[in-house]
């Protein structure tokens, strides 16, 4: 045993930091490439045959980005599946990651909660369309104050947000809600500690109705806040307002729903005071006018009907137009068809807001023209 | 330094090996090999830091030395400075030390001096299961039980104290509930080493000192705490390391805000809990240099500790000798 001791951590040895050298040799060369890079990607492989394609499904999409929507596509992922054998691999990395991803070609298709600019989309080939709704709600924690009793005008949550207005007790408040008793108690502002589309609508709706905030602070996944803590992710709001009395904060309707948070009546553009709902989400993507908006670039935010939520906004598809696989981009679009029209009840199942009729059409319309395989459209249905 | 006195050694041991050849080749290459992963761990610090400057140099030239001063942070015009960061960190993994130094001072000289075996060993054990919790386990217990616990009983004790210290809302959250959240995180560390500190002190030094009739308190001051200083540092030192470094216990109840407030109750951020909540999103090339240079920052903070510390181990050393 004593003899053999020098070879054996010899050869241990040898073993154990030969992967080390070999990272130490190869970390030179400067690493561009993304663990992501070697993944099955659509665009670039070579053009599947055209006939038998036709009856073949894609086995496989892959996507990655927005964390919001993940649970909503991977229950319409389950449930198509079921039905037609397709497997989607969603990767929820956060906005920023997915265009990232779909701008490398990485994946099929990216997902983001913040739209992508006409001019960005038409630099980078890129197409987008919206999926879903999502709503975001400002919940409190104040004593005495049922779910949907405070009313709230545009300018007094800027105010509370920008630090200006410090009591519940506020003139400003009174005024718009005579009969209610509101208490003497500071207001502790909770935000978003984390980047995220949810304080991108938020900050975004703050700067179109309120002057101040747009001076001040603006519209952000994350923004210097006058005021306030931050919370990570939409748990960590919820759990600071829970237990922070006097505490106001902003969550994803669903989010405000599962932890019956109080939420507050908003006035919106025409002047009506709405409670957050599915309906009055819904309220707000119909008025909007997506014909007129060039990318289906359309913040939901702030939008006229006497019904309508104004803080919402949609989540977004990014596919690249020029496809490289018309088998594959049948695939996709053949999901996302049946994910707006069978899966809208899946949706509202899980407190997401499908897109309303008109958009799905026009979607379509849009993807019948502008989006193609070798040069060519393509017949989808 | 190092390198020649490793090179001395080598010769040393070489000259009076009686092995065969091919034992002294496989000798020699293994030394040469254990020589080689020596240096690669400077090689990778180096690389470490060089790769850091390399990716943060766009926000290093855009705001100069004004980063480290300014505690703006506004991804909505680009303006980022770590002050508030810097700030947290330091106060926080202060508050962590201050609160868990002593304690576990005392656990381990209980443990080790104090307690009846079987008590020991079961009180042991347990110390050892509380280092084993995984970080994002403090983080949620420290949301969801610790903070309300802060803010209704622990806060409006404090806020009757006088001072600036203790002012403002008990918000739960915030600097205080993040350094006692990591005083508890880095407490089993601590006592771990500093107990096995403690247990090399030589008995025979104990025992005559105890001979003499010192009192437990005057061998613990005189005998067993500067016996195992150097050990107790390096604990401290650990300890140190892991508060300063720790992310996700902390996001979740500092509170997440850029602005330096005296009040210890006031909502805070710190390197990492700022690198944890902005790095998934920073789709800015800017914003993602000033999150690179932060954890720069945090590289030359901790450079900075150990050096301080290795000074003054040594400065203790000759006060000793003398």
């Amino acid at each position: 045993m004593q003899s053999k001791n020098p070879y054996f951590f010899l050869i241990l040895s040898i073993l154990i930091t030969v992967p080390f050298w070999v990272v130490i040799a190869c970390g030179g060369k400067k690493s561009e490439d993304k663990p992501a890079a070697d993944k099955p990607a659509a665009p670039g492989q070579p053009g599947t045959p055209e006939a038998p394609a036709e009856l073949k499904v894609a086995a496989l999409l892959t996507g990655a980005g927005a964390t919001f929507p993940f649970p909503l596509y991977s229950k319409w992922a389950d449930a198509y599946g079921k039905e037609n054998g397709l497997k989607l691999n969603y990767q929820a990395i956060g906005s920023g990651g997915g265009v990232a991803q779909i701008k490398k070609k990485t994946v099929d298709f990216g997902a983001s909660d913040e739209p992508m600019k006409p001019e960005d989309l038409e630099k980078e080939g890129l197409f987008q369309f919206p999926m879903a709704i999502g709503g975001v709600v400002p919940v409190i924690n104040v004593e005495g104050l049922a779910d949907g009793a405070l009313k709230l005008s545009p300018a007094v949550l800027c105010g509370i947000y920008l630090g200006d207005i410090k009591k519940w007790d506020h003139e400003e408040i009174k005024k718009l809600n005579e009969g209610l008793t509101l208490p003497a108690k500071d207001i502790a502002v909770v935000y978003r500690s984390d980047g995220s589309g949810t304080t991108w609508i938020f900050t975004d709706y703050l700067s179109r109705v309120c002057p101040a905030w747009k001076d001040k602070v603006g519209a952000g996944k994350s923004v210097q806040w006058p005021v306030g803590m931050g919370g990570k992710g939409n748990p960590g709001v919820a759990a600071y307002v829970k237990q922070t009395a006097g505490a106001i904060g902003y969550v994803e309707f669903a989010y405000a729903l599962q932890n019956r948070l109080p939420a507050v009546q908003l006035k919106n553009q025409d002047g009506q005071f709405v409670k957050p709902a599915i309906e009055s989400f819904m309220a707000a993507a119909k008025h909007a006018d997506w014909e007129k908006a060039p990318g289906f670039f359309m913040v939901l935010n702030d939008q006229p009907g006497a019904e309508t939520w104004p803080i919402a906004g949609a989540t977004f598809i990014l596919i690249h137009r020029a496809q490289a696989d018309a088998a594959k981009t049948r695939a996709i679009f053949r999901f996302f068809d049946w994910c707006y029209r069978s899966g809208a009840a899946l949706a509202k199942e899980l407190h997401y807001v499908p897109m309303p009729e008109n958009v799905i059409e026009l979607v379509a319309k849009r993807w019948a023209s502008e989006i193609t395989a070798d040069g060519k459209p393509i017949v989808w249905k | 330094m190092t390198l020649r006195r490793l090179a001395n050694l080598w010769k040393a041991q070489t000259s009076f090996r009686k092995t065969s050849a091919f034992h002294r080749s496989a000798d020699r290459a293994f030394r040469l090999l254990t020589l080689l992963c020596a240096v690669s761990t400077l090689l990778l610090v180096g690389a470490i830091l060089w790769n850091l400057v390399e990716n943060a140099w766009p926000s290093i030239t855009r705001f100069g030395l004004g980063f480290v001063t300014s505690s703006q942070w506004n991804p909505v015009k680009s303006q980022y400075g770590a002050a508030s960061s810097i700030y947290g960190t330091l106060v926080s993994t202060a508050i962590a030390l201050i609160l868990a130094l002593p304690i576990s001072v005392a656990i381990a000289l209980f443990l080790t001096s104090y307690a009846p075996p079987w008590l020991a060993r079961i009180v042991g054990t347990c110390v050892e299961l509380l280092a084993a919790i995984p970080s994002i386990i403090y983080g949620m217990w420290g949301l969801f039980v610790f903070a309300p616990y802060m803010q209704k009983t622990v806060q409006p004790m404090l806020a009757k104290l006088p001072g600036p210290l203790f002012d403002g809302a008990p918000l739960g959250v915030g600097m205080l509930t993040a350094g006692i959240i990591l005083a508890l995180m880095i407490l089993p560390f601590l006592t771990a080493v500093m107990r096995d500190v403690f247990s090399m002190t030589p008995p025979v030094l104990l025992e005559s000192a105890a001979g003499m009739g010192s009192t437990s308190w005057e061998v613990t001051r005189k005998i067993a705490i500067p016996y195992g200083l150097r050990g107790l540092i390096g604990a401290t030192f650990l300890g140190l390391g892991r508060a300063i470094g720790e992310t996700m216990a902390v996001t979740f109840v500092i509170g997440n805000s850029h602005r330096i407030s005296t009040s210890l109750f006031a909502p805070g951020n710190t390197i990492a809990s700022t690198l944890a909540n902005e790095f998934n999103e920073a789709d800015s090339p800017l914003l993602e240099a000033a999150l690179i240079e932060l954890g720069l920052i945090l590289f030359v903070i901790t450079l900075i500790i150990q050096i301080l510390a290795h000074l003054w181990l040594r400065s203790l050393q000759k006060r000793q000798a003398r």
